[in-house]
């Protein structure tokens, strides 16, 4: 679960070439190994093919250099705003395939959310 | 830019249909050729507003299908795709296509056929438009309305009532409409009771899945009145881009896309919301019709949910707003529904709306792409 620092001293998770003020990428910065705080929360029923269901959602936010980093990922239970969660890794966060989306274009392993 | 006007529109009925994309298309095409008395022949532009004709159907190539269908060679012609808001920003290229006189008589059809698909399946092509980072945990469009929802509400203190009341008054709207998917009245109870899909948003806070198109026709404004009495202007459009990955926006609660082509475009027309008459908001979920009415200006932030309550967007309140059903009532068939919105507002300003019809002198529209990924806002003035 890597984010990118930007030579501005920004930091996005994920990466791009080109940071939000026009930064360039010079570290990455593992968030695995941070704590984060539910921004918000939901439960998804009607979840598309390779998915579990329900599936829980949240965008949490980390503090990383005393600056806000989001990210958003599936829970390993239903969470709270506010809550404190750490990242577990998961290998296989949906079925690579059962989708629309070609199986070797992107990575398939990942972190759920788990309360704290 | 150089004034352009409509002078033709047209819309087949949305929901459920047995014919493919091309028989959409060919029919919405049609009907606005000949509400404008013209020939496919006298096209110098021809635009497709599209977003998965080749993931939904196999099909693709469609702008130049048509164009040959419509007897239209030899044609410029183009398809347009900006997922959900591949009909507004085909608005945008077909007023572009005039203004800068590239195109003397342009013509947009949008359209999309989606009902064969598995709900499943339909939403996997949709969600298909998000980054890895979030398509690897199952995020849908639908989640990220839940996400948000709870956020707004959470945020704003709004009641859970409020989305729900968008829902009923679309619906309302809906039933004075012959081409909408439902043509009736829900209550809030039925809302509220309807199963969950993300928590806390349920079935009735979602647009169904739609088939339909829409077509307009476009030409410069010194020459409308040689087609036609009764036409409107496109006195500003304008297309912004928010972030691609949603959970890097500052605010979840404000979309970038909104409030930069909302900007934009009241700036060209050199208009104020306070002066808009009526709306169409891109209601595919009902959270989204506050954060456009408060992203455009026709509400403080955080104060959308207020409106909805007061009865202030209703369509006998001072801004109605999806007069239509919007698409949550009428459809969203993703490539028309920026069309058809447009539609709406051509058919309040030149006192064609039936049953719906308000006293009406601007209009506005708002399409949202993705979950505010790409948005186009086209404000419109009855033609003098």
């Amino acid at each position: 679960m890597k984010a990118t620092k930007y030579d501005d001293g920004t930091i996005t998770y994920p990466g791009h070439p080109v940071g939000p003020d026009g930064g360039e990428p010079i570290e990455e910065i593992d968030l695995s190994e941070f704590t984060a705080e539910v921004v918000t929360w939901t439960t998804s029923t009607a979840t598309p093919l390779g998915v579990r269901a329900p599936n829980h959602l949240a965008i949490v936010e980390f503090e990383v250099e005393g600056q806000p980093v989001r990210a958003i990922g599936q829970c390993t239970e239903p969470v709270e705003i506010g809550q404190t969660v750490r990242p577990v890794y998961v290998d296989e966060l949906r079925e690579p395939g059962a989708g629309i989306r070609e199986p070797e274009s992107q990575e398939w392993d990942g972190y759920r959310f788990e309360p704290v | 830019m150089d004034s352009v006007a409509i002078i033709g529109a047209s819309m087949t009925e949305f929901g459920k249909r047995e014919g493919w994309l091309r028989d959409l298309l060919v029919e919405a095409g049609l009907a606005c050729l000949e509400d404008a008395g013209v020939e496919g022949h006298d096209l110098d532009h021809l635009y497709v507003s599209n977003m998965a004709s080749g993931e939904f159907e196999g099909q693709t190539g469609v702008m130049n299908m048509l164009a040959h269908d419509l007897g239209a060679l030899p044609v410029y012609t183009q398809r347009v795709d900006q997922t959900s808001s591949s009909g507004g920003s085909g608005v945008y290229a077909a007023c572009q296509s005039i203004a800068s006189g590239a195109s003397e008589l342009t013509m947009l059809v949008g359209g999309e056929k989606m009902t064969h698909r598995s709900t499943e399946e339909s939403t996997d092509v949709i969600a298909s438009i998000t980054h890895p980072v979030e398509y690897k945990h199952g995020v849908t469009l639908p989640s990220f309305a839940g996400l948000t929802a709870r956020y707004y509400l959470d945020k704003y203190d709004a009641p859970r009532e409020s989305l729900a009341k968008v829902a009923v008054k679309n619906h309302r709207n809906g039933v004075d409409n012959p081409h909408a998917q439902f043509q009736k009245e829900v209550d809030l109870e039925t809302v509220l009771g309807s199963p969950i899909v993300a928590d806390p948003l349920r079935l009735y806070d979602f647009c169904p899945i739609t088939d339909g198109s829409a077509a307009l026709l476009f030409c410069p404004e010194e020459v409308a009145s040689e087609y036609t009495d009764d036409y409107v202007v496109v006195s500003g459009v304008a297309g912004a881009t928010d972030t691609h990955v949603v959970h890097e926006r500052l605010d979840p609660s404000v979309m970038g896309g909104v409030v930069e082509s909302g900007r934009q475009a009241f700036q060209m027309a050199g208009l104020e919301p306070d002066e808009i008459d009526v709306a169409e908001l891109h209601d595919m979920f009902t959270i989204l019709e506050f954060l456009q009415s408060e992203g455009l200006g026709f509400f403080e932030q955080g104060e959308g949910w207020k409106a909805i309550e007061e009865g202030r967007t209703d369509r006998d309140g001072e801004l109605p707003v999806n007069t239509s059903g919007g698409l949550k009532s009428k459809g969203h068939p993703l490539g028309a529904s920026g069309v058809a919105q447009v539609y709406e507002i051509y058919k309040q300003l030149i006192g064609d709306a039936g049953p719906r019809q308000v006293e009406a002198e601007t209009g506005l529209t708002c399409n949202v792409g993705g979950f505010g990924n790409c948005v186009s806002t086209t404000i419109m003035e009855a033609g003098r």
